[in-house]
């Protein structure tokens, strides 16, 4: 339900609209888009960023509250813990169990291995269950796989690593057929031709969807397969630490029953780590699209065992989060809205930037009009945002479109009592994805022997940028690449004695290099209080 | 400011005073829970935040998303976090997508006494019955349609006198579809094959020996689908 004031508002955005539609907003020179980011982007904003003063990464500068957690304590420290006596012996552990947890699980299944998968919440609830616009995939006769490489390339400002991106980019077809094959139910025409949409810097309409709950249906039938499998899934048993053997090997780790409060032991002939992202470190302060579970524990656990990050200071904030009502603050409104033909406008009722311009762009303008300019609309949680035009969608598609494309939408939005259809709403840039993570080479393994990273968690495939429908992408990718030749790989490891050594080394090394700090990590559970102290 | 507006909400049996502005979900902690279970997406995506509520002073049970429900005064809540629903294992490849799959996997949606108590349970709205009644005459592609919002949050199923496990039948239904029932995408296998073949690995190769430089005259200048 809108405020009176709101809907004052809305008047002018009414008042405008028949005047907007069919008149085109130009998109922004290479120069303005620049000049948006550089001022406006928080990535571009040095105080949100601190350089890291041990381990590999020395000196790169990464997001302050990820410092913190990088910075911070084992939870094990001073923990006396029996590594002789292992509840778990496994040939693949899996850490999460998201899509590329599941897609790993089930490739390394079909090569013989015995997998355990352990996660922190339960079994997909995770990031990609969230995902509502799509997966590309260079399929359609007029695509390819190098015309797609060419896209993710250009979108990660040519700083991708490239075996990864052409390993992305040469399975993707395979991954959605593996997928179709599985029962996920994509948008089809009658004839089997899939319905795929652009997306920010496609070149070609390869954006594969299922509704707006493509991650939903991709999650959900993955993990009915693990069940039908058989393989053993634990939930709500995070890991909080990586376990090596004499030799520097990964070789398994320690997970926290969290309704006990118990540590135990998991040893592992290959470890794969697929934790996803970061979302709920708030970074600079803002909301989240990301799932509950969303603390980068996989980059603590990884860099803590002396694995690389890449890209870890380049965040994808997306322009269009949820700014009222209050009880959804962050939830994300899918870039499909904006596909569609939906506009972001200001105060006035005014169009201020194209809007289909790439999510870094669009997000720095949108925080510019609201806080350089002025422009914003104010909200009751203190905060601002600006409207997304959604009446336009049905105006330039024709009535039904939005039921039909984004029933999740309209249903998240009516529990609150407001009919996207009818009125435009109000949006604000929400923190997303973590373009960056652990360093992969095209197998997922990282320089730690056995160590593997797929996922949200791994970085170097986006370079500093991704595109829209190639996480979902990736994890599947990744996941799958990693789950087979961890499930092939573990045939031929002979573990010795497992240790946490270096733990005790990463303590001493935060000592040493002056880190004073009760803080301990990973995260695992991100605390809420709404508000409550400052009554 | 003005005054929060607050109202008064019994979780497990215990009062809390929480602004009525708050969902469910976050209301539990402003009370001062660190949710571990029944905590998922929190955006209504996953069904881990099933949540039963009675309002003080009425009769009537309900039953909700707690991230999508705002809190109203005099609720007595409960969650859900886990729903023992049972799941029948079967091999994909190897069923066909006839109404005999149901009777060996799922028989009891047989026993359905039309008491429609799943669909007025549907956090998601959906016509839970309905969908049943479809997987009972073996049409699974209407089946698939109308379960497909389903987040399994298990309150059908908790709700049933008939033992169903509503969204098991849903789901096996869209994997039937998705699988044998929706058109072949023909040109996707012939794709894959493509590639198996090695047939685009050349084309690929000559875009990674590509500099930054001829990458960006590449990029800049490359035909965009209208
Ligand atoms: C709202 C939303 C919409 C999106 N839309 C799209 C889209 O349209 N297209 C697209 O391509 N991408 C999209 N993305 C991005 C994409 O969904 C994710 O990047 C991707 O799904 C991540 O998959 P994952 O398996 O790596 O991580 P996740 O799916 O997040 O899974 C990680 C799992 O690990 C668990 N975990 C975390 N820490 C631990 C631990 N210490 N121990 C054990 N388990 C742990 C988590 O709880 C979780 O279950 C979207 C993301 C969001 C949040
Ligand atoms: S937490 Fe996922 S549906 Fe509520």
């Amino acid at each position: 339900m809108f405020t009176a004031e709101m809907r004052e508002l809305i008047k002018k955005v009414e008042a405008t609209r028949t005047q907007r539609l069919g008149t085109a907003f130009p998109r922004m020179s290479p120069e303005e888009k620049d000049e948006v980011l550089k001022a406006y982007h928080p990535d571009y904003r040095e105080s949100g960023f601190r350089a890291l003063s041990l381990g590999v990464n020395r000196g790169d500068k990464v997001p302050v509250e990820l410092a913190d957690l990088l910075e911070a304590n084992s939870r094990l420290a001073g923990q006396p813990l029996d590594l002789s006596r292992p509840a778990y012996d496994v040939d693949v552990l899996i850490v999460g169990g998201g899509g590329a947890g599941a897609a790993a699980a089930l490739e390394a299944t079909a090569r013989g291995a015995k997998v355990l998968v352990v996660t922190k919440l339960r079994l997909g609830d995770a990031n990609t269950v969230m995902a509502e616009g799509g997966i590309q995939g260079a399929d359609k006769p007029d695509d390819s796989p190098a015309l797609h490489y060419l896209d993710v390339m250009g979108g990660g400002h040519y700083t991708n690593k490239k075996e990864l991106a052409a390993a992305l980019v040469k399975d993707g077809p395979g991954a959605i057929k593996w997928l179709n094959d599985l029962g996920v139910m994509f948008d089809k025409e009658k004839d089997g031709t899939m319905v795929t949409t652009h997306g920010g810097g496609t070149s070609r309409k390869r954006m594969h969807a299922a509704a707006d709950y493509t991650g939903a249906e991709i999650m959900r039938v993955l993990r009915d397969e693990v069940q039908n499998r058989r393989i053993e899934a634990i939930d709500f048993s995070p890991a909080v630490e990586l376990i090596l053997d004499a030799d520097g090997k990964a070789a398994g780790a320690v997970l926290l029953n969290l309704e006990t409060q118990e540590y135990l032991v998991a040893r592992a002939k290959t470890v794969i780590l697929a934790t996803g992202g970061a979302g709920r470190l708030h970074y600079q302060g803002f909301p989240t699209s990301n799932h509950y579970g969303a603390t980068a524990d996989g980059l603590v656990l990884g860099y803590r065992v002396g694995a690389e990050l890449v890209f870890a200071d380049t965040i994808q904030y997306h322009p269009t989060g949820v700014a009222y009502p209050a009880q959804i603050f962050g939830a994300l409104v899918t870039e499909k809205v904006r596909s569609l033909g939906a506009t972001p406008l200001n105060i006035d009722g005014e169009q201020f930037v194209y809007h289909l311009e790439t999510r870094d762009v669009a997000a720095a303008a949108i925080i510019r009009e609201c806080y350089g300019r002025n422009k914003g609309i104010q909200t009751p949680t203190e905060g601002q945002g600006v409207w997304l035009d959604t009446p336009l969608i049905e105006m330039i598609h024709g009535e039904g479109t939005i039921e039909k494309r984004l029933p999740g939408m309209l249903r998240m939005y009516r529990k609150f009592g407001i009919d996207l259809r009818k009125d435009p709403i109000l949006v604000y840039p929400t923190l997303h994805y973590q373009n960056g993570g652990l360093l992969i080479d095209e197998h997922g393994r990282t320089s730690i022997p056995n160590l593997y990273v797929a996922g949200e968690a791994a970085g170097g495939i986006h370079g500093r940028n991704r595109l829209m429908g190639n996480s979902l992408l990736d994890i599947i990718v990744f996941g799958r690449r990693a789950g087979a030749h961890a499930g092939e790989a573990c045939r031929n490891v002979r573990l010795k004695a497992l240790t946490l050594d270096h733990v005790a080394k990463y303590q001493q090394a935060l000592a040493d290099s002056g880190v004073v700090t009760d803080r301990v990590s990973p995260l695992v559970l991100p605390h809420y209080t709404h508000g409550r102290h400052e009554d | 400011m003005a005054e929060k507006e607050m109202v008064d909400i019994y979780l497990l049996g215990k009062r809390y005073t929480v602004p009525a502005s708050l969902t469910i979900m976050d209301a539990m902690e402003y009370a001062g829970y660190q949710l571990v279970r029944g905590c998922g997406c929190r955006s209504g995506f996953c069904g881990a935040c099933a949540t039963i509520y009675r309002i003080k002073g009425q009769k009537e049970l309900k039953v909700c998303l707690s991230c999508q429900t705002k809190v109203e005064d005099g609720m007595y809540l409960a969650q859900l976090p886990f729903f023992p629903g049972d799941k029948r294992e079967y091999n994909l490849d190897e069923l066909k997508p006839t109404a005999d799959v149901m009777k060996q996997l799922y028989p009891e949606i047989y026993s359905c006494i039309g008491c429609n108590a799943c669909t007025k349970a549907c956090p998601q709205e959906l016509k839970v019955m309905q969908y049943i009644a479809f997987a009972q005459r073996g049409d699974f592609e209407k089946c698939a349609h109308a379960s497909f919002d389903c987040v399994s949050c298990g309150i059908c199923a908790s709700r049933c006198p008939a033992q169903i496990t509503h969204y098991q039948v849903g789901l096996l239904a869209r994997r039937l579809t998705g699988k044998y029932l929706a058109p072949e995408t023909g040109y996707l296998t012939d794709r894959v094959r493509e590639i198996e073949q090695g047939e685009h690995d050349q084309a690929l190769a000559e875009m990674m020996d590509k500099s930054a430089d001829e990458m960006k005259a590449l990029y800049n200048t490359r035909d965009i689908e209208k």
